[in-house]
């Protein structure tokens, strides 16, 4: 006999179902006045450095439908490459948003900064991504998942994610279209054709 | 020993499947696409912290929130508490835990729960806490009523309640169900039985916690929670500002 080793398994996983913005955005979901706001309404206070963006798109299921109700949530760094609560990172980037899909056009909007690429544990870099985490009705787990940008091609090339990715046409799905001056567009699709890569770290 | 090694990688047998044919919208809802692995970076390893202050006096009180002290939910009294730890049994202090739940008659106040049971005018059906310097957490609410869903024919609910928690990085985040000792609906469910291993399904179970429970008041459940943890090592530091 060995020693024992101290092996607690994670809480298993359950869908957030189709009520989750009870729970995480009760203001939108029309419980107003328990909270004075939803919390993780802005990636970015007034005064971020760096690139202002707005990040627009749908969550779509296997035949095309957007859904209305999932939930996202992004953390990414600021512009420089620094996370909050790392030295130096930029006071007025909260990092953290969640956003709801408009019960109308089923649109979800992030208005935030651009990241800069971020520092890989063997000397690299991360090209600039911004992290995703999207809980839906009929998925039992978070469905982990990246923004990068397509106007980004020096860094993304070198990119170890990325540089993953098989087939490589599926690089696309991770990949923000650049569709103005400061705005881009990223839709996931929970599956089907052009499903999106997702991410198991 | 530090904390700065990756995320511990995720041991996917012991979640629920990705697809299910006893939980019909997993079928069309769930990727078919197999998951990309890698190591946890950065990215996964910082997260937003909070600070207490945006916790309000009666955020975790769910009985009397929603009417801001005035008067009080219908339904029994429960009293749901437990403590956050990581895999390597250590505790998540600071951390923020939501939860949401249907009112006592089994329905939600939401624009799409058509249910038959009426909305509890005093039960918005929300709450949030922060774990202590230990992990523990608590709330107080009413225990919520089963109700029936469109699935299989004749489907229930069993009483639960949602919970949503952080820990200490993105890559830790988890979202998942609360239910309770002695329900019968439990092994009937089909969102239960995603999970396969049978002792996982009943981590989810939270137990009745007498000594707990306050005479003349409130039953009192306990519910733990674990969070991923991160590998303990010196070898992966990174040097200062790389």
């Amino acid at each position: 006999m060995a020693q024992s080793i101290v092996n607690l398994f994670e809480t298993p996983s359950q869908t957030a179902g189709p009520y989750v913005q009870i729970g995480c955005t009760p203001n939108f979901a029309g419980i107003n006045g328990v909270y004075p706001e939803d919390f993780g309404l802005r990636a970015i206070e007034d005064g971020a450095q760096g690139e202002i963006i707005t990040i627009r798109g749908r969550v779509y299921d296997k035949f095309d439908e957007p859904m209305f109700d999932p939930m996202i949530e992004s953390w990414q760094a600021d512009a420089a490459g620094r996370f909050p609560g790392q030295p130096d990172a930029d006071p007025k980037v909260n990092g953290f948003c969640r956003f709801p899909l408009d019960v109308k056009t089923a649109e979800y909007t992030l208005k935030t900064v651009k990241p800069g690429r971020t520092p890989s544990r063997s000397g690299g870099f991360h090209a600039p991504h911004i992290a995703l985490w999207i809980v839906a009705r009929g998925n039992n787990i978070g469905l982990n998942t990246r923004i990068y940008f397509e106007d980004e091609q020096e860094h993304n090339k070198v990119d170890p994610v990325l540089h993953r990715v098989k087939p490589v046409k599926r690089l696309d799905t991770l990949l923000a279209r650049k569709v103005g001056e400061h705005e881009y567009h990223f839709d996931i699709r929970l599956r089907g054709e052009q499903e999106t890569v997702f991410l198991d770290m | 020993m530090t904390n700065s090694g990756p995320l511990i990688p995720r041991n996917r047998g012991i979640h629920p499947v990705i697809h299910d044919p006893e939980m019909k919208t997993t079928m069309i809802l769930g990727p078919m696409e197999p998951l990309l692995s890698m190591e946890s970076t950065m990215t996964e390893e910082t997260g937003p912290r909070f600070g207490h202050g945006i916790i309000g006096q009666l955020d975790n009180n769910l009985i009397t929130n929603f009417t801001r002290g005035k008067s009080e939910a219908i339904g029994e009294r429960i009293r749901v508490h437990g403590r956050v730890v990581d895999e390597n049994n250590r505790a998540v202090p600071n951390t923020l835990v939501e939860i949401w739940q249907a009112n006592a008659g089994g329905r939600y106040r939401h624009a799409t729960d058509h249910y038959l049971a009426p909305l509890d005018l005093n039960f918005g059906g929300c709450g949030r806490t922060m774990t202590d310097q230990d992990g523990f957490y608590e709330f107080l609410t009413i225990k919520p009523g089963a109700y029936p869903w469109p699935n299989r024919d004749n489907e229930w609910r069993p009483m639960h309640i949602h919970f949503s928690i952080f820990g200490h990085s993105f890559g830790q985040r988890l979202i998942t169900q609360m239910y309770f000792e002695g329900d019968p609906l439990i092994a009937r469910c089909p969102i239960v039985g995603t999970i396969k291993d049978r002792a996982q399904a009943n981590q989810l179970v939270a137990a009745l916690d007498i000594k707990n429970s306050r005479p003349m008041d409130y039953l009192a459940y306990k519910f733990d929670i674990v969070l991923r943890g991160r590998r303990q090592t010196m070898f992966e530091n990174r040097l200062e500002g790389l």
